[in-house]
C-alpha cells in the first residue's frame, strides 16, 4: 500500500530539510520527497504542518524478557516504544538468562518479530553471564543480529576484559557500551553524593566514580582503536573528557537520559523511589554541563534507560528500593519541553540526538527520510500540551519522577515500515 | 500553641518555636520522676507500637517508660531487618500493625527514610526514633534539654560534635537543632568519616579535635561503630583514639565549665576515655534520665495536648 504524508513540516537533519514537504512511501520505503505530491491513489494523510522526522530510535531499554516479565515484555516494551515515537529500540541484555548467547538474541528477536511492535535491536553482553572474567560469544552473536556489547547493569569492572573486547569488537564493527561506575568508589551508594545525600542520611555515589571509568574507558578506546560508548552520561566531568577525546580523534560516543536532563538530586528528598536511578540524578551544575554538551554535539543520543519495575519492588525503604525509571512515553516531550521550547537546542538537532544520532552508534541505516529510506517516521505535534499520566502508560510498570507533570509538545504518530502503529493525534 | 505536623520525622522540619515548645513542655514532665507515683493519666487509652526494626534497647527502653508514665499501653513489635527482607516487606507489616489500631508507631530502622514512608503510606502518626545515617529527633531534642539544664540556653553556645559524622544520625539532628537555635556548631573527625557537604547543615568542620574544642561550651561525643575499622575508615582503634578520644588533657581546651555529653553506649577508652565519662564535666547519666521525660512531651504534644495543660495534669 502506499501512504502519501502531505502538508507537514519535514525535520529531517541528515539530508538538511526543514520545511514544509510531502512523504510519499511504498512497500516500506520513503519513495519521493517534495513540497507537494498529487495522491494518485495513495492513501493520504493530511498532517496539518505537524513535524514529520525519521523514526526516533532509543538505544537503551530494558525489555524484562526474558526473566522478568511481570515488570515489561517485549510486546509491552515495544507498545510504549510505539506509544513514545520510537520506531525501534536497542534492548540492554541484563535479562534471566542475560543475551549473551546466539540463542538468547534469537529468543528475543523472534519474540519481537512475533509480538514487537517496532524493531527490536538486541544488545549482546561483553561477558559471560555478565560476570566480568570472560568474554561472551560476540561473533555469534553479532552474526544473530545483535547491534552491540555491554554488561549493562553492572560496569565492565576489570580495565583487562574491556580492553579485550574493545579489541576484538572491531571484527564486527560494533561498539562496546559501558555503563560507567567505578564499583569500589559507589559500593552500597543510592544518590549522588553531596549536600542532599548528607541531608538525607543516604550513602553517596561520588560523580568521580563514573569519571575515572569514562576515562578509562576513553584511553582504552585510544589504546585499541575500539569504539566505546558511554551509557547514561550523568556528569559534566565525564563530557568535558568525552568531548576533548572526540577532538583528538578517538572513537567515543555517549548518550544522555531525559532524567539527566530535566531532574537534580533534589528530586530525591521526600525519598522518592522513583528518583532513584543509576547513575542517581546530579548536582544542578552537572546537568548544566549536559545541557552544554547537548548542544555543543559532544552528545551522540538521547537514550531513556526505560528501566521498568513493579509498584510493590519500588514501594519499599528507599535503599531497597531497585534502580530505574521508565522513560519511553514521556522521554520525547520531555525533550521538546525542556531543549527545544526551553531554547537549549534547534529542533533539528533534537531530531538529531534521536535519529540518526543513535542510528551511527549501532551502525544501523536508519535516520533518514531520503528516498530509498525505511519508511520509520516520527510524527510531532510541537505545541501539543500534556500531562504525564502514569495510569495510562502502555509499559507495564509506571515508576516515573514525572507524574503529573505538565509539558509542551509530543510525538502523536509512530509509522513503522509504512505502517502506521500509533496514532494520537 | 501545638505541634504542626501530626509526625515527629525528624528535627529538620521543625520551626525553633516548635523546638521551644517541646523542651517547655519536658520540664513539666520531668518533674514526674521525682514524685512517689510516677504517672499521669494523660494518654490513658491510648496504644502505643514501639516499632523496632533495629535492636536498640535504650532508646526502646526510654520510649516504653515514657509511654507507661502517661499512662498508655504499649505494644513492642521488633523484627529483623532479615525477615523484611524474607518477603513481608515494610508495606506488609505497616498494615498489620494499622490493623490494631494504635495511635502512634514509634520506629527505629535501619534505613534512612523509613519513617517517612510509613507516615506516606499510612493513617498513624509516627514518631522517628532513629533511621539510618538520617536523624534521631528525640535523642537531639534530650540533648537540647540537658544543655538548657546546665547552660540556660543554647543560642551562642560553642557545640563540638566529635567522632562518626558521617554514619550519624545523632550528629545530624543535633547540626538542625543546635543551627535552628542560634548555637555554633563544629564537626570533628577524621576526613573519612565526614560526610560530603557537611558545612552546608549549617556547621563549620575541621578534623582537628584541638581546634574542635577550643574554648567550646559542649563537648559531645559520639560512639564509634567498631566496623568502620574494617570498613577502611580509620586504621586502628589505637590511632582513633590518639586523635579523636577525649582525655582529660584535651578537655582543658574546652570552656571551663563544659559539659561532655555522650549517646550512649559508650566505648570506653576509644572515643572517650573513663575518668572523663565519670569525671564532673559528665552530663551522659543526665541525657538518660532527660530521655523519658523529652519522650513523654513528645508523645503528649502529638496527642494534642498544649503545654499550659501539663501544670493541670500535675
Ligand atoms: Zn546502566
Ligand atoms: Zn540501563
Amino acid at each position: 500500500m502506499t501512504l502519501l504524508l502531505r502538508n507537514a513540516r519535514l525535520v529531517d537533519p541528515e539530508a538538511g530539510w526543514d520545511g514544509p514537504g510531502d512523504v510519499l512511501i511504498d512497500g516500506g520505503r520513503v519513495t519521493r520527497v517534495a513540497k507537494t505530491i498529487a495522491p494518485d491513489g495513495a492513501k493520504e494523510i493530511d498532517l496539518g504542518g505537524l513535524v514529520v522526522c525519521p523514526g526516533f530510535i532509543d538505544m537503551h531499554v530494558h525489555l524484562r524478557e526474558p526473566g522478568q516479565e511481570w515488570k515489561e515484555t517485549i510486546a509491552t516494551g515495544t507498545r510504549a516504544a510505539a506509544a513514545g515515537g520510537f520506531t525501534g529500540v536497542a534492548c540492554m541484555p541484563n535479562t534471566e538468562p542475560p543475551i549473551d548467547s546466539r540463542s538468547v538474541v534469537e529468543f528475543v528477536l523472534a519474540q519481537a518479530r512475533l509480538h514487537g511492535v517496532v524493531p527490536v535491536y538486541p544488545i549482546g553482553c561483553v561477558s559471560k553471564a555478565q560476570k566480568g572474567e570472560e568474554l561472551a560469544e560476540m561473533g555469534d552473536m553479532a552474526l544473530a543480529g545483535a547491534r552491540g556489547f555491554s554488561d549493562d547493569g553492572k560496569p565492565v569492572a576489570s580495565a583487562g576484559l574491556m580492553r579485550r573486547a574493545l579489541e576484538y569488537a572491531q571484527i564486527f564493527d560494533l561498539p562496546v557500551i559501558d555503563h560507567c561506575e567505578e564499583p569500589t568508589l559507589v559500593k552500597g551508594g543510592v544518590v549522588h553524593e553531596g549536600e542532599i545525600s548528607t541531608r538525607l542520611g543516604l550513602a553517596g555515589w561520588p560523580g568521580v566514580a563514573e569519571d575515572i571509568m569514562v576515562s578509562r574507558d576513553i584511553l582504552l578506546a585510544e589504546a585499541t582503536g575500539g569504539a566505546v560508548h558511554i551509557a547514561h552520561m550523568s556528569t559534566g566531568r565525564a563530557a568535558g573528557l568525552v568531548r576533548s577525546a572526540k577532538a583528538s580523534g578517538i572513537r567515543v560516543t555517549c548518550e544522555v537520559t531525559p532524567h539527566h536532563i530535566a531532574l537534580t538530586d533534589e528530586a530525591v528528598l521526600g525519598y522518592d523511589a522513583d528518583a532513584k536511578m543509576n547513575p542517581p540524578l546530579r548536582r544542578p551544575t552537572d546537568r548544566e554541563a549536559l545541557l552544554a554538551a547537548i548542544a555543543d554535539g559532544t552528545v551522540d543520543a538521547i537514550a531513556t534507560d526505560h528501566a521498568p519495575h513493579h509498584a510493590d519492588e519500588k514501594c519499599v525503604e528507599f535503599s531497597r528500593a531497585p534502580f530505574g525509571v521508565v522513560g519511553l512515553e514521556t522521554a520525547v516531550s520531555i525533550c521538546l519541553d525542556r531543549l527545544v521550547h526551553g531554547g537549549i537546542v534547534p529542533l533539528a538537532r533534537l531530531v538529531e540526538l534521536l535519529s540518526a544520532g543513535p542510528a551511527r552508534v549501532l551502525r544501523l541505516a536508519k535516520g533518514s527520510l531520503k528516498p530509498g529510506s525505511d519508511a520509520d517516521v516520527t510524527v510531532l505535534d510541537l505545541d501539543r500540551e500534556v500531562k504525564v499520566d502514569a495510569g495510562r502508560f502502555a509499559s507495564k510498570s509506571s515508576n516515573t519522577p514525572f507524574r503529573g507533570w505538565t509539558l509542551r509538545g509530543a510525538a502523536v504518530m509512530t509509522i513503522v515500515g509504512g505502517h502506521v502503529v500509533h496514532d494520537a493525534r | 500553641m501545638k505541634l504542626l505536623s501530626p509526625h515527629l520525622l525528624g528535627i529538620e522540619p521543625l520551626t525553633p518555636d516548635e523546638i521551644t515548645l517541646i523542651l517547655d513542655t519536658a520540664v513539666g514532665f520531668s518533674s514526674i520522676a521525682t514524685r512517689e507515683i510516677k504517672k499521669v493519666p494523660t494518654l490513658r487509652g491510648k496504644t502505643v507500637v514501639n516499632f523496632f526494626v533495629e535492636p536498640s534497647t535504650r532508646t526502646r527502653s526510654s520510649f516504653e517508660l515514657a509511654e507507661k508514665r502517661l499512662s498508655a499501653d504499649s505494644l513492642n513489635f521488633s523484627t529483623s531487618t532479615s525477615s523484611l527482607v524474607k518477603g513481608e516487606t515494610l508495606l506488609d507489616t505497616l498494615r498489620n500493625l494499622e490493623a490494631m489500631a494504635p495511635d502512634f508507631i514509634v520506629i527505629r530502622h535501619g534505613e534512612a527514610g523509613a519513617p517517612h514512608f510509613l507516615a506516606k503510606h499510612g493513617r498513624t502518626p509516627i514518631i522517628n526514633a532513629g533511621d539510618g545515617a538520617h536523624e534521631h529527633p528525640t535523642q537531639a531534642l534530650l540533648d537540647a534539654f540537658t544543655i538548657r539544664q546546665h547552660k540556660g540556653a543554647l543560642s551562642g553556645l560553642k557545640v563540638a560534635i566529635v567522632g562518626d559524622i558521617l554514619h550519624s544520625r545523632v550528629a545530624r539532628s543535633n547540626v538542625h537543632l543546635l543551627v535552628k537555635m542560634g548555637a555554633e556548631v563544629v564537626l570533628c573527625g577524621p576526613p573519612t568519616l565526614l560526610p560530603a557537604g557537611g558545612k552546608t547543615l549549617g556547621a563549620a568542620v575541621t578534623h582537628r579535635m584541638d581546634a574542635a574544642i577550643e574554648g567550646a561550651d559542649v563537648v559531645m561525643m559520639l560512639r564509634i561503630q567498631l566496623e568502620r575499622m574494617s570498613g577502611g575508615f580509620f586504621p586502628t582503634l589505637r590511632e582513633y583514639a590518639a586523635f579523636y578520644g577525649l582525655n582529660a588533657d584535651r578537655l582543658k581546651r574546652a570552656a571551663k565549665d563544659a559539659i561532655v555529653m555522650h549517646p550512649g553506649p559508650i566505648n570506653r577508652g576509644v572515643e572517650i576515655m573513663g575518668d572523663v565519662a565519670d569525671g564532673e564535666a559528665s552530663v551522659i547519666l543526665d541525657q538518660v534520665t532527660n530521655g523519658v521525660a523529652v519522650r513523654m512531651a513528645v508523645l503528649y504534644l502529638l496527642a494534642g495536648g498544649d503545654r499550659d495543660a501539663v501544670a493541670q495534669e500535675r
